[in-house]
């Protein structure tokens, strides 16, 4: 079991899911640079939060034709876990792993709070550790984080339950509150609130911490699996 | 246009210093000293470096009053930031820094590169940047100018935080019309770092390479120093090409990288410093000076990203995001390979040098060639003669309201911009990325912890020009003694302070009066709180058409705890606690928020404060928090109980039932040394008998949605939903 955080020019929140991986779910984790190109070996592939290459261009945009980008969309399609946060999800849409692309918050503005969301599908690797429906406090911080799909492709995304975290607040004008969603296969999520932020009582909360614990799990029963074929 | 440089005899007959901010003395006190006619490269460095922003020539005086070491103190000021001893073998950094007149000109980047500017000084100290605060100065809200600074300055502080990943985790916002053409910005930035890594900015040992590293070098914000040391007229445009732009992706990789050569490659970093204000002349002329060593640069190698720039430009340019490395002979490529990983510019521009001459070479000539105590120690200081303001003398009767309608008159105050909430303000900053951050902006202050210890710290930046304008000694202790409070009510220990000094033009003995006493006031509270001024910056010559602001010195304090569990906030926990008043209540509304209101201004003597008393109650506060009796605490300032009570209500979505038996006006007195604390039933005799007389127990908090207050000519009831309207919706309301 491990997992590769990745690490563009840019990227800040990389160091704080590093340490909620593996200083607090106890998941072996490796920060890995953009100019890596292999991440066979990697069970979970993260994408931090941060602003890749300044995100000058449009969020994310430009993190898309990184070197390491080939490799994780291979580790994607084998169907390897991949979790973007933030900046994250953005470059997850940017490169086509997730479908609809993040606009500017309809207010314009950076928005920093913490947000009511609530887990609308548990049955996801990332969510198991949720109760159906439950309603938990994350931290959002972002300028882009107003999600967009044209009408048949949210369309396409609610039959088949790809979102897992709604905003209860809506606070960035997003379709249909999607604050969070996995890929058609179910294997790459991603969410504009930071679970990462939210894993220590000192901090404010630890309603982060089940999509760790629910991610560990994963990988150790995929490991037993690995094993035991 | 381009630059025209004129012949050193053109320019002692045309004059261009003038308008660089030089005078006839000082221009021939340069040529006497030099001994010849200085040429354009040479005058142009003097300008910048005898400006008052690099050279303190009006302040320095004042500046050697303050109080700057104790025990604690490994660095005071003189350095890019200062540093104190925290335990556990980890020193905290910090420092404060103003971007005023960049900002009234141009608001996002002038914020932007505010925050730019003082981060790259925590890094070069070797520390990491933690945290992140802000000090911001507007006139009234309702005009349309003001909101437009608002919105673009508070856009550019974030702008440059949020992406640089470095979190903001407190600040205030004032607003009155003193600041309309001049707001004022100051930027505070802490950094962590291991006690025994502390590096300078020395350029040390003959032969050792100087290294120029990050962004390249363009005409953006040339002179600025100079600029930053003028005055604004409706006669005279600003110069927005002294205005720099920032890219905190380039800072941040910047700082990495630095951060990676202090901590890996010790043996080859002889002394780093920020291109800040001046850029590189600053930098190195000060890199050389300290280590009493002479330079030479040869410009022609320095990195620039514009054609045809002169010697006078390269050196006086602002450009961000530049760093001037001395490395040891023979290590050069190492620290090179450094910068290149992150894809940044690292070029050996020049060498340290025997003597003391700063020289600079430009396609293959000598454009200047002066000692290098020409640039620095021997600029002129001015030992100026304050002259007390007549104001001073015959203040206003004291101002005695008569509250009529309590309700009515708190909740109008709790919707005053000053007063209201600033969540439509920090809601724009990233507050929690590193993910450290204990308590976020909204408490009396904010709270860090420090990892790989079981310490936390906690900081905050305060400021209260009305005050200061009504008797700047007194004025100038009593926000020492609010920022101390705050930081008590977090439950830390202040250990020190960074300040920075907004006046207007100290030339006027008025002004310059106004500095010398509050720099008085700031050195007694400074030692009766043993928070000793660890580093600062001045601004000075925030006039507009010959009127200044009130004078303001912003102080931005840091607390330490090393216990976790002693993180107080300001939020009612539970109903049923009891409630407290520490400290006396006076009829103390001169300078007050209140008056402001009632009166439209603020004018009388300001209220007395007991300096002493204001210690010991602090140390009560501070124990009774340490030993676990106190659930809620919040310090009492501007607004006074009447804001601090609401405040912790709303913050805890809790009401309270209160009875104190004094006028309804003192609701909004603004007495210095008090608190509101809520205390659990079970610790009410411990309490008691820890603080004696100086609490006074007024009711309880409850699970109702108002507060009641029953005082002695008054029986008020507010909602929940009042006060949330009154005070979430003062500032938003105004900006549409």
């Amino acid at each position: 079991m491990k997992a590769a955080v990745l690490s563009f020019p840019g990227s800040n929140c990389d160091q704080d899911l590093l340490w909620a991986l593996s200083d607090i779910a106890g998941i072996p984790a490796d920060l890995v640079p953009a100019s890596a190109t292999d991440l066979s070996g990697y069970d979970l592939v993260c994408v931090p939060g941060g602003f890749s290459y300044g995100d000058y261009l449009r969020s994310g945009a430009i993190a898309n034709f990184a070197p390491v980008m080939a490799a994780l969309k291979k580790h994607a399609a084998n169907g390897g876990l991949v979790l973007g946060i933030c900046n994250g999800f953005q470059i997850l849409c940017e490169a086509g792993l997730l479908p609809g692309a993040l606009q500017f918050n309809e207010s314009l503005n950076f928005i920093c709070e913490s947000e009511p969301l609530t887990v609308v599908n548990t049955n996801t690797a990332f969510s198991g550790d949720y109760q159906p429906d439950e309603t938990i406090h994350l931290p959002i911080a972002h300028g882009e984080g107003n999600y967009y799909a044209d009408p048949e492709t949210l369309a396409a995304i609610e039959a088949k339950q790809q979102v897992v975290f709604r905003y209860a607040a809506n606070p960035n004008g997003s379709l249909n509150d999607i604050a969070g969603l996995t890929n058609a296969a179910g294997n790459v999520l991603g969410m504009m609130p930071h679970p990462e932020r939210a894993v220590e009582t000192l901090l404010g909360g630890r309603d982060g911490l089940a999509m760790f614990t629910a991610l560990k799990k994963q990988m150790e029963g995929a490991a037993y699996a690995t094993r035991r074929a | 246009m381009p630059r025209v440089e004129l012949s050193p005899k053109d320019i002692a007959i045309k004059k261009p210093y003038l308008d660089w901010g030089l005078t006839e003395y000082e221009y021939d006190r340069f040529r006497t000293k030099l001994g010849r006619l200085p040429n354009y490269t040479e005058i142009g460095l003097a300008s910048g470096m005898w400006s008052e922003h690099c050279a303190y020539k009006y302040s320095k005086p004042v500046l050697k009053q303050f109080w700057t070491k104790n025990e604690r103190v490994l660095m005071g000021p003189g350095e890019g930031a200062g540093v104190i001893d925290i335990g556990s073998g980890k020193a905290v950094v910090f420092k404060a820094e103003s971007h005023n007149h960049p900002s009234a000109v141009e608001p996002y980047e002038g914020a932007a590169t505010g925050v730019g500017g003082i981060i790259r000084d925590i890094f070069s100290i070797g520390a990491e940047p933690v945290a992140l605060l802000d000090s911001l100065a507007f006139g009234e809200l309702d005009e349309a100018h003001t909101q437009h600074l608002l919105d673009q300055i508070v856009a550019g502080i974030g702008g440059y935080g949020n992406a640089i990943g470095i979190p903001t985790i407190g600040g205030e916002t004032n607003f009155d019309p003193t600041y309309a053409r001049n707001p004022l910005v100051n930027a505070m930035c802490i950094g962590v770092m291991d006690k025994d890594a502390i590096q300078r900015g020395r350029a040390a040992g003959v032969g050792n390479a100087i290294i120029y590293v990050g962004a390249k070098t363009g005409r953006d914000g040339i002179n600025g120093a100079s600029f930053a040391s003028a005055e604004f007229s409706d006669a005279e445009q600003a110069d927005r090409a002294a205005v720099q732009v920032g890219d905190p992706f380039m800072e941040k990789l910047l700082t990495d990288a630095c951060l990676e050569v202090t901590r890996d490659h010790q043996e080859a970093l002889v002394g780093m410093q920020d291109m800040g204000a001046a850029g590189l002349i600053s930098s190195s002329v000060e890199m050389a000076d300290k280590a009493d060593a002479g330079m030479t640069i040869n410009l022609d190698l320095i990195p620039q990203r514009e054609s045809g720039m002169i010697p006078f430009e390269i050196m006086l340019s602002e450009s961000q995001e530049r760093m001037l490395l001395c490395v040891a002979a023979g290590h050069e490529q190492e620290i090179i390979d450094v910068f290149q990983k992150y894809d940044l510019d690292a070029v050996v521009c020049g060498q340290v040098t025997a003597g003391h001459r700063y020289q600079l070479t430009f396609k293959n000539e000598t454009v200047c060639d002066v000692p290098v105590s020409l640039l620095t120690s021997d600029a002129p200081v001015y030992h100026q003669k304050g002259q007390r303001p007549a104001r001073l003398d015959q203040p206003a009767t004291d101002f005695a309201p008569e509250i009529t309608d309590l309700h009515d008159t708190w909740l109008r105050l709790l919707g005053q911009p000053t007063i209201a909430s600033k969540k439509s303000i920090y809601r724009r900053y990233d507050a929690q990325v590193k993910t450290n951050t204990v308590v976020t902006p909204g408490s009396d202050a904010g709270v860090i912890r420090v990892r790989g210890t079981k310490s936390a710290l906690a900081a905050t930046t305060d400021s209260n020009g009305r005050y200061l304008y009504l008797d700047p000694e007194r004025g100038g202790a009593l926000i020492v003694a609010e920022a101390a409070r705050n930081l008590v009510a977090s439950g830390t220990e202040p250990i020190g302070i960074t300040d920075c000094l907004n006046y207007g033009d100290p030339t006027k003995p008025e002004i310059f009066y106004e500095l010398e006493e509050s720099a008085h006031g700031i050195t007694a509270a400074c030692k009766a709180l043993n928070t000793p001024v660890i580093s600062g910056n001045v601004s000075l010559y925030n006039e507009t058409n010959g009127i200044a602001i009130y004078p303001t010195p912003m102080i931005g304090m840091v607390g330490l705890t090393e216990d976790l569990h002693s993180i107080t906030t300001l939020d009612f926990k539970r109903p049923g606690d009891l409630v407290y008043l520490l400290g006396r209540t006076g009829a103390d509304f001169n300078g007050t928020e209140l008056q402001k209101l009632l009166t439209g201004g603020i004018a009388g003597r300001l209220f007395d404060f007991d300096l002493d008393e204001e210690v010991t109650v602090q140390k009560l506060a501070l124990n009774a928090i340490r030993r676990g009796f106190v659930t809620a605490a919040h310090d009492l300032s501007v607004g006074g109980f009447a804001a601090a009570l609401s405040e912790m209500a709303l913050a805890g979505q809790l009401g309270a039932d209160l009875q104190w038996d004094v006028p309804a006006s003192y609701a909004f007195a603004e007495s210095a040394g008090r608190f509101l604390m809520t205390v659990p039933a079970a610790k009410q005799a411990e309490f008691e008998a820890l603080l004696g007389s100086r609490a006074r127990l007024l009711g309880k908090v409850t699970a109702a949605d108002q507060l009641h207050i029953q005082m002695q000519d008054a029986d008020v009831q507010l909602t929940m939903a009042e006060l949330t309207q009154a005070y979430e919706e003062g500032i938003p309301c105004r900006m549409k």
